[in-house]
């Protein structure tokens, strides 16, 4: 019984370790990041490696992900017999919680996969070491770059996701259904605003942001040197992104409920 | 400190938690000389070249680098050092996402403002220097063991260090590409007039060059001497390691307990 005890504590006190590892390394992030900032074209080449490289993926699950909210908003909305509506609600649905959520779900399954295995195989082959031993330090030639990067990028592909998934919503309820067009965007204008739903949206992007980027680099720099390590730590970048992001959403949610 | 002194290594202890890898080392590298560390697997060879490199912290001694304590540097002092030395891993450690021009140009735009046309003089001439010139636009997934060594070598040696540390050189070397790295090693240290630190276990190769060679065994400096003293030496790990004998003062047998109770007889 007392052996089951330790085992909880010993790994709560090790999931304890990491948070506080992980922290460590998300301030020397920050204390490297003027010397990243100088030379922004790293950073740049990252933003189209974590960003434009994961386009094709967002810009598709949006689409149908549009349509499917399309299908089943006018589904339900007709039985009240408000089908003009479903402009609104494929918005508000997208622009609140799926964009920023499903494109963090697919950044960490595309991009941050790839930030933990590119940096845990650079360990494993002594590249981040080879990098100290020329003065030159890996957390801000490497890691800051990516973590900007990740920042910068997953707004606007959530902003590209709610764009796409609207026009997905359109396509189903206008030209298919046979929704009132002017219904469909002029009830969204009208019941979209601004600052409550679209700034919002657009805060939780940039937490989301940085929770799965600092997740997929701690893990990276964090793998154990061997093949098992770096796809342990890829394993868990995807688990422990999602569960972030999950959580996350909702505490966020219920703040920006309240206020 | 003497004036040719370049690293110094004086009472250092070296160990993690529940093992103590280095117990009380003391070496000396001069300026201009080829110097080998060499000792069985596991002795803590690589582990000096860190702690000279100031990757690790010493737990009770110190390294001096250029009249410099090496563990009480802060960062800035760390990378200063750091900007004197190059080093060859055992893997080379090539970027692999940078072709093999760009690996050598990397410590070269890292650390200088030079204009483009100088890095690229510089880069092909240090690649000729190691016979690479013609295979600049490959890219490290393209390059045997041996040229990528080469190339990690050009790149240790693009900023002209003070010092140059080789760690397993050999490893895993056919015998021309070995033949190729002794002789680069000797030929590089001369013309720049470098100190080079070689951790090996290598015996023939590293005896040819060599100019003094320091051997490690439970975690002190068990023999040191030029490679003709070594030679003679009587002392059995010496004997056993230079005449690589399977059995000696290095048991053969990791520690186990008694072999017919493991089998039950």
């Amino acid at each position: 019984m007392l052996n089951f005890f330790e085992k909880i504590g010993g790994a709560i006190r090790s999931k304890i370790t990491r948070l506080g590892a992980a922290t460590r390394l998300f301030f020397s992030i920050i204390s490297y990041s003027s010397d990243s900032f100088k030379r922004f074209n790293l950073t740049i080449r990252e933003i189209y490696f974590t960003g434009v490289l994961s386009l094709v993926i967002i810009v598709v699950s949006a689409f149908f992900v549009g349509m499917v909210l399309g299908l089943q908003g006018y589904y339900t909305l007709q039985k009240y017999g408000s089908s003009e509506a479903i402009g609104v609600l494929v918005a508000l649905a997208l622009v609140r919680e799926l964009g920023p959520v499903v494109t963090a779900l697919l950044f960490a399954g595309r991009a941050g996969t790839a930030i933990t295995a590119e940096i845990g195989l650079m360990k494993a082959t002594e590249q981040l070491s080879a990098m100290e031993m020329m003065a030159v330090s890996p957390i801000a030639r490497i890691v800051a770059p990516r973590f900007w990067a990740g920042i910068i990028t997953m707004p606007l592909l959530a902003s590209i996701f709610s764009m796409v998934g609207i026009l997905g919503g359109y396509v189903v309820a206008v030209p298919m259904i046979g929704v009132d067009e002017g219904a469909f965007w002029s009830q969204m204008q009208a019941n979209v605003d601004f600052n409550y739903d679209i700034v919002n949206g657009f805060i939780k992007s940039v937490v989301f942001g940085i929770a799965c980027t600092i997740i997929a680099l701690f893990e990276g720099y964090d793998a154990p040197p061997t093949a098992e390590g770096v796809s342990r730590a890829t394993t868990r970048t995807v688990v422990t992104s999602s569960l972030a992001v999950l959580g996350l959403d909702f505490v966020l949610t219920s703040f920006m409920l309240t206020v | 400190m003497q004036k040719d002194l370049i690293v110094s290594i004086k009472d250092l202890a070296f160990g993690y938690a529940e093992r103590q890898i280095h117990k009380k080392i003391n070496m000396n590298f001069h300026r201009g000389k080829v110097v080998a560390i060499m000792g069985g697997s596991g002795c803590g060879k690589t582990t000096i070249l860190r702690l000279i490199g100031g990757q690790i912290k010493p737990t009770s001694g110190h390294v001096e680098v250029d009249g410099q304590i090496v563990h009480e540097q802060g960062r800035k002092g760390i990378y200063e050092l750091r900007r004197k030395m190059g080093m060859l891993f055992q893997h080379g450690a090539l970027f692999s996402d940078l072709s093999v021009f760009e690996n050598v140009a990397f410590p070269i735009r890292e650390h200088t403002n030079l204009s483009e046309e100088i890095i690229k003089d510089l880069v092909l001439m240090k690649l000729n220097a190691v016979g690479l010139r013609g295979a600049n636009q490959l890219m490290p997934t393209e390059l045997s063991g041996g040229m990528a060594r080469r190339v990690a070598l050009a790149r240790a040696v693009a900023l002209d260090p003070d010092i140059i540390m080789y760690d397993e050189p050999f490893a895993g070397l056919d015998p021309i590409s070995m033949g190729v790295i002794c002789d680069l090693i000797r030929t590089l240290n001369d013309a720049l007039g470098a100190t080079s630190i070689i951790v090996t276990h290598d015996v023939t190769e590293t005896f040819a060059f060599a100019d003094y060679i320091y051997f490690i065994a439970d975690g002190i400096v068990a023999a040191e001497g030029s490679p003709s003293d070594l030679k003679k030496s009587q002392l059995p790990f010496v004997k056993q390691f230079v005449h690589s004998q399977k059995d000696g003062p290095v048991p053969f047998h990791y520690q186990a307990n008694d072999y017919s109770q493991d089998l039950r007889l």
